[in-house]
């Protein structure tokens, strides 16, 4: 996040006790040595956070323009489908996660309908808590994985993309289409400094009634956090991994341990630097 | 069977546990469970019906079977009968306006605590509007000590949690200095790990042990782990001041969390063995939570606010120095606003401290509820009234760990500003002795605070 400058900053220092201890900001992110105003927040940190608060609070809100990423997927080659959750809107999918984990019946009989005799990998991608991750970090993430499957000769199913969506959604989306694997992309649940975070899970042999430990999790893809590269590497890895031996606990993500996932580290971090 | 006519409707409530959870006000959890009142009025039909129950009652109708629940058996073979007899005649009612009364003072509430059952204390709660919530449990005092006194009369504690995403021992350090320079961490100074390695755990427990006896802090520290792993910690001689546990109402919630009450009795005898404690041995600290059991799967068909009230059952069995119920951590499908958080907690403090338990909350919330920093305002400030036992402080108010906001280290300074709630007194001894304190208030710091050292520590 940028800084927003206060224009009042320095107008009077005279009324805030600033803190000696600033330079500890180098050891954390967290919101240390604030100052005060008598015992409470200055008025900058209290516009800092409002403004942290209400980007999380949009991210959560703000609904998921599917025909926009829809668009951007079919331009860069895949063929999309839409769907929504049994969720009827955003108050009552934050009320009832059972109604986010299914899908609406005429969009179970939409897929149904599909005669496409199945697929190695279905990538569903929902909205979840945060639909500036998805639209942020969705299509990159695809564009960055889909030249390893093609390179281990999978084949790829269309693109599902999911409103109102919770992570077990896929596994119903993953059966109606015979899919192997699922692999949802959902945004994470925003926190103040992480307002874009995508998380990813891989489901193998999807159906309706798959529990967590069935399950495999990659979080924190962004820029900012897991970038597109090495969530890329991981993801692919796991898919590989998944086809063979079945997604879950059971499964421990090996990826780093393969050549070439240190090669990518370093350019991410020269990246992050520059 | 219950049931009343009102006007051309008849209610019915099959048995106890339907009537609590039909009486509960409203939240989103109840629904999810198929458990709420369908309507207003079969909600206050229900309390008419409940505030007519005798609280005799509760003894010979456990709402979970005896039979099938380790906490049930708890409750009931763990009642003191004979305290019980001064309330044994009232009715759920009855029992709310004897509350309110001016027979019900701090010593005659402390000496009634146990013989009053969690199912009671819930089942009063759901009578009670805000203020009745409010004022009882600012009759009841409970007093607890480990390394400092907490839970006097006009004082209240801050917990200092000092979390970090990686838990790197420079970052905690840094959010530990700046809570401490303002004036926090009198409760315990507690780190919610993002690693469950013991290994690591142990790096922690004694880089806050060695800042402890560096600067003399009279406060005691804890890694919120697994109680399993504090135990293999202890045994392993690390310095364990206080044994962490998220507990909850249910035998089968428990066992989701991967406990029971034989190891959190095995816990809590090993760490009072080592006898770490200076003017106390209450070494226990709880964590609750509304939703808790729903979530495992494991109500058994009862509110979630009844299931959290019978995890103060096994939270008071262990003499705890904190209880803490995490009130809006579990997100908008238990507790959708900032008013159902709100009501949650002063409900949460209430039915603990008459249970007789040094009783805090984490007033918090997530970014997907209905709520804001106004609502955690006005529950912290109700909740200071309610004389409550401690709070939590974070770096303003945002836990970079957890991914919650939760209050900060300025929260606290504005209640102890507004209300004039002191520390713990060992603990304000220390702040002045460093002058980081004058008379309770913050001091304007030189340049070089002396506690800065505290960063060499962990270089």
């Amino acid at each position: 996040m940028s800084v927003i400058p206060f224009p009042g900053a320095a107008a009077n220092p005279d009324t805030i006790t600033e803190d000696s201890w600033q330079a500890l900001g180098q050891h954390t992110v967290a919101r240390i040595a604030l100052g005060r105003a008598g015992a409470s927040l200055p008025t900058r940190e209290t516009l800092r956070f409002a403004l942290a608060h209400a980007q999380a609070r949009d991210a959560v809100h703000t609904p998921l323009d599917s025909t926009a990423l829809a668009a951007t997927l079919t331009q860069a080659g895949h063929s999309v489908l839409q769907v929504q959750s049994a969720a009827a809107n955003r108050a009552q999918y934050l009320q009832r996660p059972d109604l986010g984990r299914r899908l609406h019946p005429d969009s179970r009989a939409q897929l149904l309908a599909q005669q496409a005799g199945g697929c190695d990998v279905l990538f569903v991608v929902g909205d979840g808590l945060s639909s500036l991750a998805t639209a942020s970090h969705a299509a990159p993430l695809l564009a960055a994985t889909l030249p390893y499957l093609a390179e281990a000769g999978l084949h790829v199913g269309p693109v599902v993309i999911a409103s109102q969506a919770r992570v077990a959604l896929a596994d119903e989306a993953g059966e109606c289409l015979q899919a192997r694997l699922v692999v949802m992309l959902l945004g994470e649940r925003p926190g103040l400094s992480s307002p874009d975070s995508l998380g990813v899970y891989l489901t193998s042999a999807p159906k309706v009634g798959r529990m967590d430990s069935e399950r495999n999790c990659i979080s924190n893809v962004r820029p900012a956090g897991l970038p597109y590269p090495l969530a890329a590497f991981k993801l692919a890895w796991l898919i590989r991994a998944a086809l063979q031996q079945g997604s879950g606990v059971a499964l421990k993500d090996g990826s780093a341990a393969e050549p070439g996932w240190a090669a990518l580290l370093a350019r991410s971090q020269s990246a992050l630097l520059a | 069977m219950y049931h009343i006519t009102i006007g051309p409707r008849r209610y019915h409530f099959a048995d106890l546990k339907t009537l609590l959870a039909r009486a509960s006000p409203l939240r989103s959890g109840d629904l999810l469970a198929g458990v709420a009142a369908a309507s207003a009025e079969e909600r206050v039909a229900a309390r008419y019906c409940l505030a007519d129950v005798p609280l005799r009652d509760f003894l010979q109708h456990p709402i979970i079977p005896y039979e099938d629940d380790e906490i049930t058996r708890l409750i009931i073979d763990s009642h003191d009968a004979a305290t019980f007899a001064a309330v044994a005649h009232l009715t759920v009612g009855g029992f709310r306006d004897w509350l309110l009364s001016d027979a019900a003072n701090p010593a005659t509430l402390a000496a009634l605590a146990p013989g009053i059952t969690p199912e009671m204390a819930a089942a009063v709660s759901k009578l009670m509007r805000n203020q009745d919530l409010i004022l009882v449990a600012r009759k009841c005092r409970v007093v607890t000590a480990f390394r400092n006194t907490q839970g006097l009369p006009g004082h209240m504690g801050v917990r200092l949690q000092p979390n970090h995403p990686t838990d790197d021992a420079r970052g905690i350090a840094a959010a530990m200095l700046d809570g401490l320079l303002y004036g926090a961490g009198d409760a315990v100074i507690g780190i919610n790990p993002a690693t469950d390695s013991p290994e690591a755990i142990h790096t922690m427990l004694a880089m806050m042990d060695e800042v402890r006896l560096r600067y003399a802090i009279p406060t005691q520290s804890c890694v919120l782990t697994h109680v399993t792993t504090t135990l293999e910690l202890i045994n392993r001689g690390a310095p364990v001041d206080l044994v962490f546990q998220s507990v909850a109402g249910t035998e089968r919630a428990n066992s989701g969390f991967g406990i029971n009450l034989a190891v959190l009795q095995e816990a809590h005898d090993a760490a009072r063995s080592l006898q770490r404690g200076t003017v106390g041995n209450n070494v226990m600290y709880f964590e609750t939570g509304q939703g808790s059991a729903l979530s495992a799967g494991a109500h058994w068909g009862a509110d979630q606010q009844t299931c959290e009230a019978r995890a103060y059952a096994v939270a008071r069995h262990f003499s705890p120095l904190l209880v803490n119920t995490v009130v809006g951590f579990i997100g908008p499908e238990y507790l959708y606003d900032g008013k159902q958080i709100i009501r949650a907690g002063l409900e949460d403090h209430f039915c603990g401290k008459l249970l007789g338990l040094p009783m805090g909350c984490d007033i918090c919330y997530t970014n997907h509820a209905e709520a804001d920093q106004d609502d955690m305002d006005t529950l912290l400030t109700l909740l200071g009234t309610a004389g409550i036992h401690f709070i939590i402080g974070v770096p303003g108010a945002d836990d970079i760990m957890l991914g919650y906001q939760s209050t900060s280290f300025h929260d606290a300074l504005y209640l102890r500003e507004l209300l004039g709630l002191k520390r713990a007194p060992e603990f304000e001894d220390w702040l002045e002795t460093m002058a980081i304190t004058r008379a309770g208030r913050l001091q304007a710091h030189g340049q070089q605070p002396p506690l800065l050292g505290l960063m060499e520590t962990v270089a």
